[in-house]
């Protein structure tokens, strides 16, 4: 039904406007009114203008900008604030309201805002009271956990890039890029399984020449994937579906990556899982809170909600929660010890004496803190000062993360990576300051907490040549005399 | 009164709006919103491709018509890549792995001002400065666990190298951040997407290319027959395929390449298995090439030798009842080594092409005759080496797979990491396993 009373004829137009071609009349249902809006621009020499609008309702203000985006203008750059632009495709759904009905009953009394308010909360505290849940079942369960999470994250960019290409036909695609995901979760996981439960691996007859093969059979089946790529190539798609190849391989490179360093992080300790992940957490949290009393001065162009008060306060507050939680922790074996296949017990267990780490030290504190507290000494978890270092890195470089993901979204034109969990977008909006933490966890680990891994050095020991061994068996020898470990003679 | 903004000073794409892909190759630029609408050449600037050869060629041949000159600068060129080829064999592997790592930057430079012209993104803030920075860090790190692999004696002797030894992933990944933090800090509100995209292009090309160029030096370690012997097999079979398909060519073999042919393909396996065969005969006997090359702590240097190892020792191999008839012989004596060179040659007739059809296909997707035009004749030097990729993969994975054990250095450099109970533990159950094997007496326990 639309309405002319409200648009002026073409002669009547204000001179600023040129000489007009052609009237386009519209209307549109304003987000969240009810009732029908005519908005009237005109198309000229000078592109389509507006020139004469009606607003009828604050709601036609954002109709306005999504009708100049359709018929051709940009869109406006000023949309700092939350216009959801008709983005990516014509087939993902307004992502208006995928609240559940239940929440939807329960708080429709309120107004827009709080409701958003409060969903959001619901959601945040579910996922955490999740987050212990699974932390409780153990660690296989974490490690499906993180598998599905990486899954659906891939799932996630695969689709935006479909979208950013228009290639969701390109023939062959879909089934090449979760193929190349399964090649690099079986090459990643293949690896860990090997590294770690060595002695189970050992064993098994079919799981040894699965591991003794393994690089082979995940280059071959990548190659298999490689030849399929280019038998597919079709004339009239060339570029896209090396876009799309490129695309492919530079998420699986992010997120495969990022999800067995978190896995091989677990197999440590799920201390060096639990922590930095919580740190990352609290730290969102706490920015985002002392960003909403105390915020001012904005941080980066990227994300103009972020400010100075909330990174900084964030991060004194995510150093005081990681020392915190460490300590809490530290106590408990569960959490503490690493995860290892019991050979004699023939299960997987995560049950050990508590490395130095993880035991109770005293270290003496400066004299000004010791006016403070009162104590000469303080008891201390090693690892505390280790959480230090990274709850530091939590509030300091994650949230490059973070940026690096909205600029990839403004990049691409959309408000959230999807729409899986309702207030806060997709799984990837959840995890895009994680990324770098794990790089970060694991590169510390191996660099200032764990040596190599002795049963695996034991393995290549024994796989090399007599006369190697023996080699270097007798450095060893004399290493071990020079320590004073071995006795001369002995 | 809202005035709509201006487009035309933006350089942003467009809005994503769904259109159909399915015209032709043009449309689908325009499609996916790309400033880069024209369809022939994709820059003003670089020179056309025509006429690079030097002067003295040009003087040379001037008498012959324009096809056959073709056919002799490729001809010189081939026999001058060749012998340069030969000439740093000679000079040895410090000369090869600087002549690798220099490839592996010019192989980068072409990518990455393709992706330029692609993208129309060469004033890019910062972003020529971040591509080689992230290219610098990338070969830190390679270089860096190449280093701390192979020349675990000098770097136990000498302490600063020590320390960047054992920290070298947390420096490596700080690099690494620097220039991530630098990328997000620089992102400008009108090129967010073409910066994306020129991250992206960035870092596949680094995952394509440098991670080869290192595996073709970890292939150099093992010896030098393992980084000869492949890529003259790749050669042998462009050479081969080429000659086969000149002369007996008829059906066509992809419509990616159309000059290549069915006769040309299977006629080149044949040739190349073949000149596999006898070429690994001819190298396997000499030290130089079979050795691994070692980082010898004493004499400061590199020394290639060595006992060879059981791969390269003749042996006698009794023939199929079949060839006996054939050939008169009932045994044949031949190195291991080349039953490993049939394997070598089978992938680098069968699969090494595909790398090429890559190269072809991504030349016709970006509308590029050649990478560059470094090599007169040829083109850059990614046209030379893009067979070459999946070569040198297979063959370093062929090697961990089939041929070698764990590398002794190595894993006497973790040990001595170890805590001393750890190492104690382990000196242990190596004791009682060389004893029982014999190699050690368990009485004697002097040295």
């Amino acid at each position: 039904m639309i309405r002319n009373e409200s648009c002026l004829p073409v002669q009547e137009l204000p001179a600023h406007c040129g000489t007009a071609a052609s009237p386009i009349q519209t209307e549109w249902e304003a987000a969240g009114d009810t009732e029908i809006t005519t908005l009237c621009i005109w198309r000229t020499p000078h592109g389509v203008v507006p020139c004469h609008e009606v607003l009828h309702r604050a709601g036609a203000k954002k109709a306005l900008l999504l009708i100049m985006k359709r018929a051709g203008e940009s869109e406006s750059t000023t949309s700092g604030s939350d216009v959801k632009l008709d983005s990516s495709s014509a087939d993902t759904a307004p992502s208006v309201d995928n609240t559940p009905e239940v929440l939807n009953k329960a708080l429709s009394g309120l107004s827009s805002r709080w409701k958003n308010w409060w969903v959001r909360g619901i959601l945040t505290l579910a996922m955490i009271s999740f987050f212990f849940l699974i932390i409780y079942l153990g660690p296989m369960v974490l490690m499906m956990i993180v598998l599905c999470v990486q899954i659906k994250c891939f799932h996630e960019i695969i689709l935006i890039g479909y979208n950013v290409y228009h290639s969701y036909h390109l023939p062959w695609f879909r089934t090449l890029s979760w193929y190349f995901l399964l090649c690099a979760n079986y090459f990643f996981y293949g690896e860990t399984v090997t590294d770690t439960f060595f002695a189970l691996v050992q064993r098994e007859e079919p799981l040894r020449i699965l591991s003794k093969y393994h690089r082979f059979i995940s280059f071959a089946l990548y190659l298999a994937g490689f030849c399929m790529f280019v038998l597919s190539l079709v004339k009239k798609h060339y570029r896209l579906q090396f876009y799309m190849f490129g695309w492919t391989h530079v998420t699986l490179l992010i997120v495969v990556t990022q999800s067995h360093l978190i896995i091989h992080n677990l197999f440590d300790g799920m201390i060096w899982f639990i922590v930095p992940i919580s740190c990352v957490i609290c730290n969102d949290i706490m920015a985002y809170m002392f960003g909403f009393f105390f915020g001012r001065t904005p941080l980066i162009k990227l994300s103009p909600k972020k400010t100075w008060e909330g990174f900084i306060g964030g991060f004194f507050s995510t150093v005081l929660f990681g020392l915190v939680l460490s300590y809490v922790m530290s106590g408990y074996k569960y959490f503490v010890c690493p995860f290892e296949f019991n050979n004699d017990a023939n299960s997987f267990t995560v049950d050990c004496e508590p490395s130095e780490l993880f035991q109770l030290q005293d270290y003496s504190i400066p004299c000004l803190a010791q006016t403070i507290l009162g104590s000469e000494s303080i008891r201390l978890y090693p690892f505390q000062i280790h959480s230090i270092a990274l709850s530091t890195f939590a509030s300091l470089i994650s949230p490059f993360g973070g940026f690096f993901a909205s600029g990839f979204k403004r990049a691409f034109k959309i408000k959230d990576f999807a729409d899986t969990i309702p207030g806060h977008g997709g799984i990837m909006d959840r995890f895009d300051c994680q990324y770098l933490m794990a790089t970060f966890v694991n590169v510390y680990i191996a660099s200032f907490i764990r040596g190599p891994n002795p049963s695996k050095l034991l393995q290549q020991l024994l796989a090399l040549r007599v006369d190697q061994q023996l080699q270097i068996f007798k450095s060893l020898k004399a290493n071990l005399i020079q320590k004073g470990v071995l006795q001369n003679g002995a | 009164m809202t005035e709509p903004r201006r487009r035309k000073a933006e350089k942003e794409p467009e809005n994503l709006s769904d259109k159909d892909v399915d015209v032709d190759d043009k449309a689908g630029l325009e499609v996916d919103g790309e400033p880069d609408l024209k369809p022939d050449s994709d820059i003003p600037d670089v020179p056309p491709s025509n006429d690079s050869t030097p002067e003295v060629f040009n003087k040379a041949l001037s008498g012959l018509s324009s096809r056959w000159k073709n056919w002799w600068i490729r001809g010189i060129l081939s026999l001058a890549m060749i012998s340069f080829f030969f000439l740093i064999i000679y000079l040895g592997p410090i000369v090869l792995m600087l002549v690798v790592l220099y490839v592996q930057i010019k192989c980068f430079h072409e990518i990455i001002t393709i992706g330029y012209r692609v993208y129309h993104s060469y004033e890019l803030p910062w972003f020529r400065t971040l591509s080689w920075y992230i290219l610098l860090c990338v070969n830190y790190f390679f270089y860096g666990e190449t280093v701390a692999d192979y020349f675990g004696g000098l770097v136990r002797r000498e302490v600063p190298l020590q320390f960047l030894v054992r920290y070298h992933r947390f420096i490596s990944f700080a690099m690494y951040l620097a220039g991530f933090c630098m990328f997000v800090l620089s992102l400008v509100k009108k090129h967010y997407r073409l910066q994306f995209y020129m991250f992206g292009w960035t870092h596949v090309t680094l995952l394509i290319i440098v991670t080869q160029s290192h595996l073709v030096i970890q292939n150099l370690f093992e010896g030098m027959i393992w980084f000869i012997v492949p890529i003259s097999i790749v050669i042998c079979n462009d050479i081969m395929a080429y000659l086969f398909g000149f002369f007996f060519g008829r059906t066509p073999l992809i419509k990616l390449s159309p000059k290549k042919t069915w006769e040309g393909f299977i006629g080149g396996f044949f040739a190349t298995v073949v000149f596999g065969f006898l070429f690994s005969y001819a190298l396997s006997r000499y030290n130089y090439f079979v050795c691994p090359v070692e980082y010898s702590s004493e004499t400061n240097s590199f020394i290639v030798d060595c006992d060879p190892s059981v791969l390269f020792h003749l042996q006698e191999y009794t023939l199929p009842p079949v060839l006996q008839s054939i050939l008169g012989w009932d045994t044949v004596h031949l190195y291991p080594f080349q039953i490993h060179s049939i394997a070598l040659s089978t992938f680098a007739s069968l699969i090494g092409p595909f790398g090429g059809f890559f190269a072809s296909g991504f030349k016709r997707a970006f509308k590029i005759k050649d990478f560059a035009d470094t090599i007169p004749g040829h083109g850059g030097i990614m046209d030379r080496f893009d067979c070459q990729y999946l070569m040198a993969t297979f063959v370093h994975v062929y090697i961990t797979s089939f041929i070698r054990g764990p590398n002794p250095s190595k894993v006497l450099q973790q040990l001595l990491v170890l805590q001393p109970e750890q190492q104690l533990h382990i000196y242990n159950i190596l004791k009682s396993y060389l004893t029982e094997k014999g190699a050690l007496q368990p009485a004697i326990n002097e040295q």
